[in-house]
């Protein structure tokens, strides 16, 4: 939170005294979630005012128009398509113990998407969607699958499919536990790492909309909200795990393991950030 | 056993490849047979890869994280000063998103002077 309003107040501050006088810099020394809630959201609405609300989370496409067009155009026939109906296939195979992944979700794992990540106070630690279905598995006698991509894009995609358009709804339980992986996970976004010296907020706070080459950056608000994605550069399916181990390799950094806990904490931060914006995953980006 | 290239020979090869390999990566800036290494170094995606973020002249498909860099030696006069920004641009301004390539040791005091020499031409 101190760090989000660091780096972003000097950018909204700078924006503000050009464009209707000066902001408070606010100066609190506590996390506050709502406070950085709303400081974040507002950066991105007042930097894109022609933006939508709930367009952020079509990510690149919301900032240009051009790449918007050709995206409608392959929309048509998505290039996930496949990855859904293999989810669903799964999630309609029973394990070898006749149970199946619904079992492990409330309302059978159908439209629950946006309640993930979650702080769970029994073990005192965020619970991906993504790890959620991996002890879903070992709970039930079978083998985890990759985080990164294949049969666990799958899921996460006929997941996220069926929950399309409903708001995020992430909670920070009034516990210290649930507070400190806050505040880790926004930590690690705004910290700069590897030879080329990159925090995620470099790109995705800092340079929304701008391009590296040719490629579009999307806005960190809404960026949890398409995922899992097709990306044409991969050729396949890839996890929020997938696409923070690659930013990290991108930046020259030395990648955490898919779902180590500083992973989740910060998918918890983004997903909070992310919050009252609707599901549109799986997607498709270039 | 295969036979083995004489050094000098070796070296000639070498450098033929190298110089077709610059060659290609220099955009049609070089003459022909002629090298340009800081045009070379500013392209190469390993090296400066400063068209990531700007738009230079004789480059494709440039980003725009950064400024076009147009225009070098009226808007930095002082060497120093240009050289001192591919070293570490944060020493300047803390916020810059452009990797410190000296001080993270991406390219070496030479390499950057050779950019710099290039940047010059721009």
């Amino acid at each position: 939170m101190k760090t989000f309003r660091a780096i972003a107040s000097v950018v909204v501050t700078i924006a503000a005294l050009a464009i209707a006088g000066a902001r408070p810099a606010t100066a609190a020394d506590s996390i506050d979630p709502d406070a950085d809630f709303k400081a974040f959201r507002d950066y991105f609405t007042k930097r894109f005012p022609n933006v939508p609300l709930n367009d952020f989370v079509n990510g690149p496409y919301s900032m240009d128009a051009e790449l918007r067009k050709q995206w409608q155009a392959i929309d048509d026939f998505p290039p996930y398509d496949f990855a859904i109906d293999r989810g669903k296939q799964m999630f309609a195979t029973p394990f070898k113990n006749g149970k199946t992944y619904g079992d492990c979700f409330p309302d059978n794992g159908v439209g629950i998407r946006q309640n993930y990540p979650y702080f769970d106070l029994q073990s005192g630690e965020v619970i991906t969607l993504e790890l959620a279905l991996n002890r879903c598995r070992e709970t039930n006698g079978e083998e985890p699958y990759s985080y990164v991509k294949d049969e666990m894009a799958s899921l996460t995609a006929y997941m996220a499919f069926t929950s399309r358009g409903k708001p995020f709804d992430i909670k920070i339980p009034n516990d210290p536990r649930a507070l400190a992986a806050y505040q880790k996970g926004e930590e690690y976004f705004y910290t700069r790492r590897g030879q080329l010296n990159f925090s995620c907020a470099s790109c995705h706070v800092q340079n929304p909309g701008n391009h590296i080459r040719t490629e579009v950056l999307a806005p960190a608000l809404g960026i949890v909200a398409a995922m899992p994605i097709y990306r044409s550069e991969w050729n396949s399916m890839g996890t929020m795990s997938r696409r923070l181990v690659t930013c990290n390799s991108q930046v020259r950094g030395v990648p955490l393991k898919p779902q180590d806990e500083l992973y989740r904490d910060v998918e918890y931060y983004l997903s909070y950030m992310s919050n009252g914006l609707p599901v549109s995953g799986p997607g498709a980006r270039p | 056993m295969r036979p083995r290239l004489k050094s000098a020979q070796a070296a000639i090869l070498a450098g033929l490849l190298l110089g077709a390999m610059l060659g290609a990566d220099a955009q049609g800036q070089a003459l022909p047979g002629q090298v340009l290494p800081g045009q070379a170094l500013a392209f190469d995606r390993s090296k400066g890869n400063c068209l990531t973020c700007h738009d230079i002249k004789g480059g494709d498909a440039p980003g725009n994280l950064g400024p076009q860099l147009a225009d070098m030696k009226a808007w930095f006069p002082d060497r120093k000063e240009l050289t001192a920004i591919v070293f570490d641009e944060t020493k300047r301004n803390p916020r810059t998103v452009m990797p410190p390539f000296g001080r993270n040791l991406i390219l070496t005091d030479g390499e950057i002077e050779a950019i710099v020499d290039f940047l010059y031409t721009r």
